[in-house]
């Protein structure tokens, strides 16, 4: 019977890719806007070589309600009609796949590149581009009229800051339109990936987004650990949600105080300067670095974690959770900052939804979206962390829901290591299971992070895709700054907090 | 008032009296790589194992790590139980010139103090100008929390600026990505004279991980001449702020 949709699966199941169907394209579209309007997401979308001079093009879709995932690909040697008209959340992978290999969206309402770099495709040139694309170069949105101007940003910042290029069109103070560049990051990272497992790739993954070395070292392991069929120990299992928990802690914490910096108000950003530190210092506890390089790895843990490390967390722990308690509350109570932070920067649950946001930029529209909910891996299976989510969708809401976040992820360390169990951190992954797609996601500080990949007969990557929460996210940022001052972009920008590496990968 | 003054007493006294005081570091921290002098006998399965390339043996079977290129992974050291090279907890590892970064057996050598004439330019306030060019925002992160209240960096006379017009100098990280060459030069050439460029982490220095990548370069050094290198991936704020103190002929 010829296949006419796409193949659901569980996540943590790897799936044979004989029967992951190929689709005409036709048949693909149809079935994944069916999908999309009947709530599912896009979680990601690709392409790679199909051999016969092809691209093929495979897309993973979520349906968050009954915590399925599915998956189908189609192949398309120049374009195919594109989905973004119809289903925004599409723009931005579609642009990837664009740029990567000069494979056109007809009909995409603004086919750009998003990292300005010369397609995989040997002789193939962008749609629209021809030559050595060169950064930040390109067709910009652009208005007319009296009184309107033209504010351009970056790619170098005026922080110590990874950089972007930012361009405003501006009637006075407002912003009508933020348009926003990447690519500057770009380090060929996913290309480096194929044939692999090798001795790279897991430090690849660390330092993919390096704020986010454990969310994506974690869906690293955990794609390895489904084609190779191997079960986690549970201290390995633990201790990765506990690290994943102070990495959101960590970066959480510096959010709350960059925003009160940016607004003025120096308590808290001092406060929060300190104490996010303190955060990475106990991740260095448990590893001996404090991103946590070399925690997690295939298999469980890269390090064993003695009681004496187990017990320091703790300790520290309890004092820490007082001293963020006192430095955050400090801001809800103090009308110079609520004045500013309320309905600054917002972006309503209808756009959030539209455009596919994901983590805390999500949750702060209303959405309650968390991987750690919706498809639990590891220990997240056992211990569930409530989902918070604000309807407000502005700069307060995107800092509420990370300090409601915060505390939430100081009790579940506190009650995950109280019973940690003794045993083995590591166990053997042998050879990955050949010809096989599979699919990981982990619920990152930012939000959705997710990896997908493709074995070769001999078992090695085939093809290897990451999507950083920030890939969703950066357009939602340029929502945000509608009909907003230009003064309120730093404020504006912190509370999304993006990666720009994690993005340009 | 009466609410940030309670805060303001729970959150008490945080700077760290660096450098009379040792900085306190992990248990598991990984510093200084030592490297023993007898031969290694699987010195080849070491090598093969390194993601960086950056530990090598002569045909003596003896190892040399390059701390410019080391992610200090630990891998090379598991692999030989610490028998052939060890990670000390030694945190001063930034050097002035990229060759003191390769280790062999027996001693390293630190950064050495500016000239006499740069130290007294930049000896009592140093301005720096921040690129990340293609760094991960590890490195970026761990620069910045130098401007907290643990390092203080501005009670050194160290500042970070906005624009490379007041700037003393580059404090670049990343390993140079095409991307942002030009910006990078850019910045750089906007840097008033004497100016100086202090590359910070194992993609900054050597390109680390991304050495051999086409869409990168291998290290601001290819571009720019460098005269501060702060090996790690990425490197302690300790490491960092020692390597800048040392640097500025402020600690001996
Ligand atoms: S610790 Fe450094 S030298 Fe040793 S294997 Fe890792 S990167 Fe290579």
């Amino acid at each position: 019977m010829k296949p006419s949709g796409f193949v659901p699966f569980v996540h943590g199941d790897a799936v044979p890719r004989r029967k992951v169907p190929i689709l005409e394209i036709a048949e693909f579209r149809k079935a994944l806007l069916d999908a999309i309007q009947g709530g599912q997401r896009l979680v990601s979308w690709s392409g790679h070589e199909a051999g016969d001079g092809s691209v093929e093009l495979l897309a993973v879709l979520a349906d968050d309600v009954n915590g399925t995932l599915a998956a189908a690909v189609t192949r398309v040697r120049d374009g195919y009609p594109s989905v973004t008209p119809e289903c925004p959340q599409a723009h931005w992978f579609e642009r990837e796949i664009a740029e990567q290999w000069a494979i056109k969206p007809e009909g995409h309402p603004w086919l750009k590149p998003i990292r300005f770099h010369a397609p995989y495709r040997a002789g193939a040139s962008m749609p629209g581009g021809e030559g050595s694309p060169l950064p930040g170069v390109t067709d910009y949105f652009h208005m007319e009229g009296d009184e309107v101007h033209e504010v351009a940003v970056g790619p170098v910042h005026a922080g110590v800051i990874e950089p972007g290029h930012f361009r405003f069109q501006c009637h006075g103070e407002t912003v009508f339109h933020l348009e926003i560049e990447l690519g500057y990051q770009h380090r060929g990272l996913e290309r480096h990936l194929r044939g692999g497992p090798d001795r790279k790739t897991v430090h690849y993954l660390e330092t993919a987004a390096g704020d986010t070395t454990i969310g994506h070292a974690t869906a690293y392991a955990h794609l390895v650990e489904q084609l190779a069929s191997v079960r986690v120990p549970s201290r390995a299992q633990v201790l990765r949600g506990v690290a994943l928990e102070l990495e959101r802690l960590a970066n959480h914490t510096g959010d709350l105080g960059a925003l009160a910096g940016d607004v003025g108000y120096l308590p808290t950003a001092s406060y929060c300067g300190r104490i996010r530190g303190d955060w990475l210092n106990l991740t260095a506890v448990l590893c001996g670095n404090r991103f946590g390089r070399g925690l997690v790895r295939p298999g469980g843990l890269g390090v064993t974690v003695d009681a004496a490390a187990i017990a320091e967390v703790q300790k520290r722990l309890d004092a820490l959770e007082k001293d963020l308690t006192s430095a955050v509350e400090l801001l809800w109570s103090t009308n110079s900052v609520m004045a500013r932070f309320e309905e600054t920067g917002c972006v309503s649950r209808q756009d959030a939804e539209m455009i596919g946001l994901v983590g805390p930029a999500a949750r702060a529209s209303g959405i309650a979206r968390d991987i750690r909910n919706d498809f639990p891996s590891g220990i997240y299976r056992y211990a569930h962390i409530p989902v918070g989510a604000w309807h407000s969708g502005d700069v307060f809401a995107r800092a509420f829901i990370r300090w409601t976040e915060c505390q939430r992820s100081i009790a579940f360390i506190r009650e995950q290591l109280s019973m940690l169990g003794e045993g083995a951190v590591q166990v053997a992954c042998g050879l990955l299971a050949p010809d096989t797609l599979a699919v990981s996601l982990v619920e990152g500080w930012r939000g959705e992070i997710c990896h997908v990949a493709l074995t070769d007969p001999a078992g090695r990557f085939a093809h290897y895709k990451v999507v950083d929460p920030s890939f969703h996210n950066w357009f939602g940022l340029a929502l945000s700054l509608r009909n907003q001052a230009i003064s309120d972009f730093p404020l504006c920008n912190k509370s999304f907090n993006l990666s720009y590496c994690g993005h340009d990968l | 008032m009466w609410r940030e003054l309670k805060a303001r007493m729970r959150q008490r006294y945080r700077t760290y009296d660096y450098p009379r005081l040792e900085p306190v570091l992990p248990v598991t921290f990984k510093g200084m790589p030592v490297i023993d002098p007898s031969p290694v006998a699987n010195a080849a399965e070491l090598v093969e194992q390194c993601p960086t390339g950056a530990i090598s043996a002569d045909p003596g079977q003896h190892l040399r790590l390059d701390t410019g290129k080391c992610l200090f992974c630990g891998a090379c050291e598991r692999a030989c139980g610490g028998q052939g090279v060890r990670f000390s907890k030694e945190y001063r590892l930034a050097a002035r010139a990229r060759d003191d970064l390769m280790i062999r057996e027996g001693e390293s050598r630190l950064a050495d103090a500016l000239h006499r004439e740069a130290a007294r330019l930049f000896g009592r306030s140093l301005k720096l100008r921040q690129v990340s060019a293609g760094g991960c925002n590890a490195c970026e992160a761990d620069v910045n929390v130098l401007n907290t209240l643990t390092f203080d960096l501005g009670r050194f006379g160290i500042q970070f600026v906005a624009s490379p017009r007041h700037a003393d100098g580059l404090l670049v990280t990343g390993p140079v990505t095409h991307n942002m060459e030009l910006a990078l030069r850019k910045t750089y050439d906007a840097v008033p004279s004497p100016k100086i460029v202090i590359a910070v982490g194992a993609c900054a220095v050597s390109g680390g991980l991304y050495a051999d990548h086409n869409a990168c370069g291998a290290g601001v050094g290819r571009l720019l001449p460098v005269d501060l290198h702060v090996p790690g991936c990425p490197p302690h704020p300790w490491t960092i702020l020692d390597g800048l103190l040392r640097f500025l002929g402020r600690i001996p």
